[in-house]
């Protein structure tokens, strides 16, 4: 970060547009970029679905209950990271630290559990070939995991690397991660509810 | 404190330490852009010959291709896809919105770097590994992906269909990356057009070039999207069985279609704006006249791509999809060409009553804007969807993608390449080699696809081998042979290209700062700019970009970051 930061304060004049950080506005428009990949997937499934039919029987094999318990967890692990920021902006880096672990936890106990989902399903024949609805199914809730681990990664380093921890890295990894819980908010209905 | 950072970084920028890792591994812009232009250039000339291979099999189907042999259906399916992919991803992308955008944002903002200049390194070296994989995929047991640029399922969702089973999937990573590169550039510039603009550079100020690359910036950030997860839904087709594009499962393969022109339109304008921004560029500066309707092109700019969300429809005319959808989708097609068709109004009446210079930028400028009308012309008889089912799929359409296409990319690319030779690399470009280079390539170009307009209108449909083997096409094959002839004289034109360029590099003069009397950023930089581009302090921005001839001023130019005369001179 070190070439990062000296380009900007090399700039050092006033800010065109006050209180306008870079890291801001790109992981914006990384995550506008983000919102159109899975309203791609989402959009695609909608309208096949609209097309097809078969999607409520086979919806009706998976698992509700476990998926609600992971949604309940993914979605504290929202308030822990926002936690995590308030902490990290008073400067209180034990309970920055605290908030940041049990964001990376929820994360790797959303995965766990969604590891323990798909066994079950391929173990009862339902793999993606088998049909439309499983290789939305497959497709969706595997690139959100993917996405899932990724910020457990971006909040572990966090947690790891003090030296790289200030309050706005925190914000901005906080800013990724509610955007993961944001897409699993849609996949929920659309996939276990439906 | 800024001045000390500035010494700092400076020296150890400059200082005779500085290894040959630390210039390929570069963060700096300029050298990043460089790197996209030759990666470019490189695939230039591989797609370029595969055009020319494929040019000469029409031309002379039952003979021998030099290099290649004898050609099959299969081996130019292979040639087809490869020459439509590489030209529109990995040479018109890396150039005009890669090399361009790279090189030219930074410094005509005022900013010593791009937000993120690490980021910005490894953006053009995941798009050095794309290349790689797009290049391997050429060698594996197979051959190449030959499913058509735009990977058509059924026949591109299972191997057995087209017998590529590596090919494609390497092209489809390759694919995958080459989006992930753009991607990380994408957030960079509008980052950095966003937040590092110097003092004074507020958004009207801009050079229109920058308006234009964030546009496209914007477009491909928010429409490859639906492409990248319909991408990842052809591979897991391919290879673990899923149903998205098999209608025995569920699934659909106009599905593919709509994710991939939702992309695939506002991907033309992507590689359009870039090559428009570079002509606008160049106008003022020759014609010492202001642009015209400045704020109006920014918003005519903006409407087009908003528009061009709404128009991908117009690919899928006669593809089986809901035919209600054809008036909605050609009336948007249509309506599009109304910011476009106002945006050419402006480059004339910029051109009119203004003191032209003919250097070899402002020709490729005016052959761009030349060769694009036609292009525009054409395109409207291809979206209204009555005509468009007679036209779809003949060579009128492949005659019309390249009066557009092939005018952004080589004739705005070449304007741009001229234009900023100097300021890239320090060396004046001979001005005669580029006239000529110039002349050449426009009548090899009009030789080339102005046929195609009639071979289409007789008939003649794209992606077949030999148009010997249907009667009606065998009386216009002369036409073929001509447009061949032109091909091979436009890959022959180049060598002009290659000739300047060399002779510049080894005994061309050295450029001045402003060797063009231009007012923007970039020339108050020395030629080439060094590292963090400015000296101790950033250029304070007074004006906007194109102040030409102020009758007020001593001289016919007043760069943005210059002091005025005082009045009453």
């Amino acid at each position: 970060m070190a070439l990062a930061s000296e380009v900007h304060a090399l700039a050092g004049e006033p800010e065109v547009l006050p209180g306008l950080r870079a890291g801001k506005v790109a992981v914006w428009w990384f995550l506008a970029s983000e919102t159109m990949v899975f309203g791609g997937l989402i959009a695609s499934a909608l309208v096949v679905r609209l097309g097809g039919e078969g999607w409520h029987e086979a919806s009706a094999h998976l698992g509700v209950t476990l998926a609600a318990v992971n949604t309940l967890i993914l979605l504290t692990s929202s308030l822990t990271v926002v936690q995590a920021f308030a902490a990290a902006a008073r400067g209180d880096r034990a309970s920055t630290s605290l908030s940041l672990a049990l964001t990376v936890a929820g994360g790797l106990a959303f995965l766990a559990l969604k590891a323990v989902e798909y066994t079950t399903e391929v173990r009862a024949g339902y793999t993606p070939a088998s049909g439309i609805f499983w290789s939305f199914y497959y497709a969706m809730t595997g690139l959100h995991a993917l996405h899932v681990a990724a910020g457990v990664v971006v909040n572990a380093v966090l947690l790891v690397a003090g030296r790289l921890r200030t309050p706005q890295r925190v914000e901005l990894a906080g800013l990724y991660w509610h955007f993961v819980d944001v897409v699993w908010i849609f996949l929920f209905p659309l996939l276990y509810l439906s | 404190m800024g001045q000390g950072a500035v010494v700092v970084t400076t020296a150890r920028a400059h200082g005779p330490a500085q290894s040959w890792v630390s210039r390929v591994f570069s963060t700096d812009h300029k050298t990043i852009g460089k790197q996209y232009l030759a990666l470019g250039v490189f695939w230039a000339v591989v797609g370029g010959l595969l055009a020319g291979a494929m040019r000469w099999q029409l031309a002379w189907p039952d003979g021998r291709v030099p290099g290649l042999g004898e050609i099959g259906p299969d081996t130019y399916n292979m040639l087809v896809t490869m020459h439509g992919t590489i030209m529109v991803f990995f040479v018109a992308m890396p150039i005009l919105l890669g090399a361009f955008g790279n090189f030219l944002i930074p410094l005509m903002i005022g900013a010593r770097d791009m937000a993120f200049p690490r980021l910005n390194m490894l953006s053009v070296w995941t798009f050095a590994l794309a290349s790689l994989v797009l290049l391997a995929s050429f060698f594996v047991p197979g051959g190449a992906a030959s499913a058509g640029w735009t990977a058509y399922p059924p026949l591109s969702a299972r191997p057995d269909y087209s017998g590529v089973e590596w090919g494609l999937n390497l092209w489809i990573l390759a694919l995958a990356l080459e989006f992930a590169s753009f991607l990380m550039g994408g957030v960079n510039y509008l980052t950095t057009a966003m937040a590092l603009r110097a003092p004074g550079m507020t958004f009207f100020r801009l050079p229109m070039l920058v308006w234009q690359q964030l546009t496209a910036a914007t477009l491909f950030l928010l429409s490859v999207g639906p492409l990248i997860a319909g991408a990842v839904m052809l591979l897991l087709d391919r290879t673990l069985g899923t149903g998205f594009y098999a209608p025995e499962l569920g699934g659909d393969p106009l599905l593919w279609q709509h994710l991939f022109w939702f992309f695939g339109h506002p991907e033309v304008y992507v590689i359009f704006l870039p090559a428009l921004g570079i002509v606008l560029e160049i106008l003022p500066v020759f014609s010492r006249k202001p642009l015209f309707a400045y704020r109006w092109i920014v918003w005519a700019t903006v409407t087009a791509g908003a528009l061009s969300f709404v128009v991908w429809a117009h690919h899928m005319f006669q593809s089986g999809m809901d035919p209600r959808l054809a008036m909605p989708f050609s009336v948007t097609t249509i309506l599009i060409s109304v910011p476009f068709a106002f945006i050419v109004f402006c480059m004339i009446a910029t051109l009119w009553g203004g003191a032209l210079r003919f250097d070899p930028p402002m020709l490729w400028a005016l052959g761009f804007l030349t060769m694009f009308i036609v292009g525009g012309l054409t395109g409207i008889f291809n979206g209204s969807a009555p005509a468009d089912i007679y036209l779809r799929n003949t060579y009128f359409v492949v005659a019309h993608f390249h009066y557009t296409l092939f005018s952004a990319v080589v004739f705005g690319g070449f304007a741009g390449l001229y234009f900023w030779f100097p300021k890239m690399f320090g060396r004046l470009l001979p001005a005669r080699l580029g006239t000529l280079h110039f002349w050449l390539t426009l009548v090899a170009f009009n030789v080339t696809f102005f046929p195609m307009h009639h071979l289409g209108l007789a008939g003649m449909v794209r992606r077949i081998a030999n148009p010997l083997q249907y009667d009606l096409l065998v009386p216009y094959q002369w036409v073929n042979v001509v447009a061949t002839l032109g091909a091979l004289g436009l890959l022959g034109a180049q060598v002009a290209f290659v000739a300047a360029v060399v002779q510049a590099l080894i005994t061309g003069r050295r450029a001045p700062a402003n060797p063009w009397e231009a007012n923007t950023l970039e020339w108050a930089a020395p030629s080439p700019p060094l590292h963090l581009n400015w000296g101790a302090r950033v250029p304070i921005v007074h004006r906007g970009p194109y102040e030409y001839s102020r009758p007020d001023q001593p001289t016919d130019w007043l760069p943005q970051h210059a002091a005025a005369a005082p009045a009453g001179r």
